[in-house]
């Protein structure tokens, strides 16, 4: 018992020592240089900033209006990519058919495309006069272009892939065994999925979501081209910056700070939450 | 993939900082807008100096493929100089002149624009207004819908895009429902009128409010509908050079062949009107 425990102590402290263990100078200074690269345009954007009319911005109701847009639909955006994300990351790391390599690269195009480039491959396919959404419209009176439902369809057909890249990649790095394990103790194939990969691949899986989601609420080219630019319906943050930057920088650089701290918060609580704030998996 | 270069000795490691800090330095003194030493033919001053070098013309959307012939001539007129055009919408060109993109000729699709720069001592002496353009409401191909009139467009079942209020064309298009006396609830506000025309051309709004000139250019795609000149807002554009141009010589010899003669007709061809 003590001798465990003196054990597990001597290995704490070892772990300690080489986590305190200093980095070569040269990659010290990079990586801050790195540092300094993404924190002075945040730097910049509040040093221009027009604090005085923070209040002024922030309780116009077209302001908040966009924000509750952009929430409400890189929100959906993100529970859309993880039900049919998860699912394809597991068959494309776990299954066996012929032109796997093929399906993935396809499923992950939409990362490298231009966002106009893919709102215009929206239209082409899901537009009113598209190949299915022809059809969409004449039988349903499905209508995707300038609705809500459009905006999330352009974002999760752009954020998708991140999080289908990064659960492909932890559910190549698990450990089949004890998978295999709990299939032999008698679990049923749905309990060893739910109860056993899930629960490893968590951290991934946050992440991933968490990818998707920023990627969700920052997209701005597909959903202009494909759901259009309007208040409430389909004009979202990133959409009602760039508009406010026509005529308005200072509303501009608000409304920018605003969708910011939003982003901030959330990036900052999920890893607190979700990741063990960084030391558990350190 | 991407291998960090490997660092063997204390010196390589100086030569890899020195160098990777000399890039950062390149990378932020593009970015930072200083533009006082672009200086594209900076050698030619005055009016009656020979014009070569790169001329950056940030024009209005709507202005694209006018200016673009006129680019022709004006490289054709002086072989040691080459146009850059940047088209957008006249109020975003504005904001990217006045954080200091390095532009020699700014024309926009109104005067509130201009205005803009002229009050932030963003142009170089008085604009000229060289054209005028009248609105006309697109429609698809052979007008499916069968509308005639501003009034039409109220209907709540067709699908409307105008510009977005912010943008000079959208600016029309609601003073245009005002004078018409007609609610129209756009289904979209884009961001200039090329995605105006190109929403309806691709079939995916019934019709909008756009230039007659970019109606004119996309006819293989879209019809148009005139609208009354009692109901339109005609649209003036001014041109200037900038205060701050790295090509003066080159800036005011573009204006120059846009205000002239040959200018004036190469507009008129592309369905502009004379001021």
């Amino acid at each position: 018992m003590t001798g465990t425990a003196a054990a597990e102590r001597g290995a704490a402290a070892r772990h300690r020592r080489v986590g305190r263990e200093r980095l070569p100078v040269p990659a010290l200074v990079l990586a801050w240089l790195a540092v300094a690269f993404f924190a002075l345009p945040f730097i910049g954007l509040l040093w221009r900033a027009p604090w005085g009319a923070v209040g002024t911005v922030i309780g116009r109701d077209s302001v908040r209006t966009a924000l509750w847009l952009s929430i409400r639909t890189s929100l959906t955006a993100t529970a859309v990519s993880i039900a049919l994300g998860v699912p394809l990351a597991w068959m494309l790391a776990r299954g066996e058919f012929a032109g796997r390599g093929a399906v993935r690269a396809l499923c992950t195009l939409s990362m490298v495309l231009p966002p106009v480039v893919a709102g215009v491959a929206l239209f082409a396919s899901f537009g009113r006069r598209g190949l299915f959404g022809r059809y969409l419209d004449e039988w349903f009176g499905v209508r995707l272009p300038f609705t809500t439902a459009g905006v999330v369809m352009a974002q999760a057909f752009v954020s998708m892939p991140f999080l289908v890249l990064t659960v492909e990649a932890a559910l190549r790095q698990l450990d089949r065994r004890v998978e295999d394990a709990a299939r032999t103790l008698g679990g049923s194939r749905w309990y060893v999925f739910s109860r056993v990969t899930l629960p490893t691949i968590r951290p991934a899986l946050v992440a991933g979501a968490v990818l998707a989601w920023a990627r969700a609420l920052g997209e701005f080219g597909a959903t202009i081209t494909f759901a259009g630019n309007f208040p409430g319906t389909t004009q979202t943050m990133p959409l009602a910056t760039y508009l406010a930057l026509e005529t308005d920088p200072d509303e501009a650089i608000m409304i920018a700070l605003l969708l910011i701290a939003v982003s901030f918060t959330v990036l900052v609580a999920l890893r607190d939450r979700w990741l063990g704030g960084g030391r558990q998996a350190g | 993939m991407c291998r960090p270069p490997r660092v063997h000795s204390p010196r390589g490691a100086v030569i890899l900082l020195v160098a990777t800090g000399m890039a950062m330095g390149v990378v932020l003194g593009a970015c930072g807008g200083d533009h006082d030493d672009t200086g594209a033919g900076e050698a030619v001053d005055g009016t009656g100096g020979a014009v070569s070098g790169e001329v950056v013309v940030f024009a209005a959307a709507s202005l694209t493929d006018a200016f673009t012939a006129i680019g022709d001539v004006f490289v054709a007129d002086h072989p040691g100089a080459h146009v850059t055009f940047n088209f957008a919408a006249s109020s975003e060109l504005a904001t990217q002149i006045i954080e200091g993109a390095p532009v020699d000729v700014y024309a926009s699709a109104n005067v509130e624009n201009m205005a803009r720069l002229t009050a932030a001592g963003a142009t170089a002496g008085e604009p000229t207004v060289f054209a005028v353009n009248s609105s006309a409401i697109v429609v698809e191909k052979a007008n499916p819908q069968g509308i005639t009139s501003v009034a039409d467009l109220a209907d709540p079942d067709l699908v409307v895009v105008t510009c977005a209020p912010q943008v000079p064309c959208g600016d029309y298009a609601s003073r245009i429902f005002a004078n018409a006396g007609v609610t129209v609830t756009p289904d979209s506000y884009e961001a200039n009128v090329k995605a105006v025309v190109t929403k309806v051309a691709l079939g995916e709004a019934d019709a909008g409010i756009a230039y007659a000139t970019d109606i004119a250019v996309a006819a293989d795609d879209v019809d148009g509908v005139s609208i009354p000149a009692d109901l339109d807002v005609v649209a003036e554009y001014p041109i200037a050079t900038t205060a701050e141009a790295p090509n003066a010589a080159g800036g005011r010899a573009f204006v120059a062949l846009v205000t002239s003669a040959v200018g004036e007709g190469i507009l008129e061809s592309f369905g502009f009107g004379s001021p």
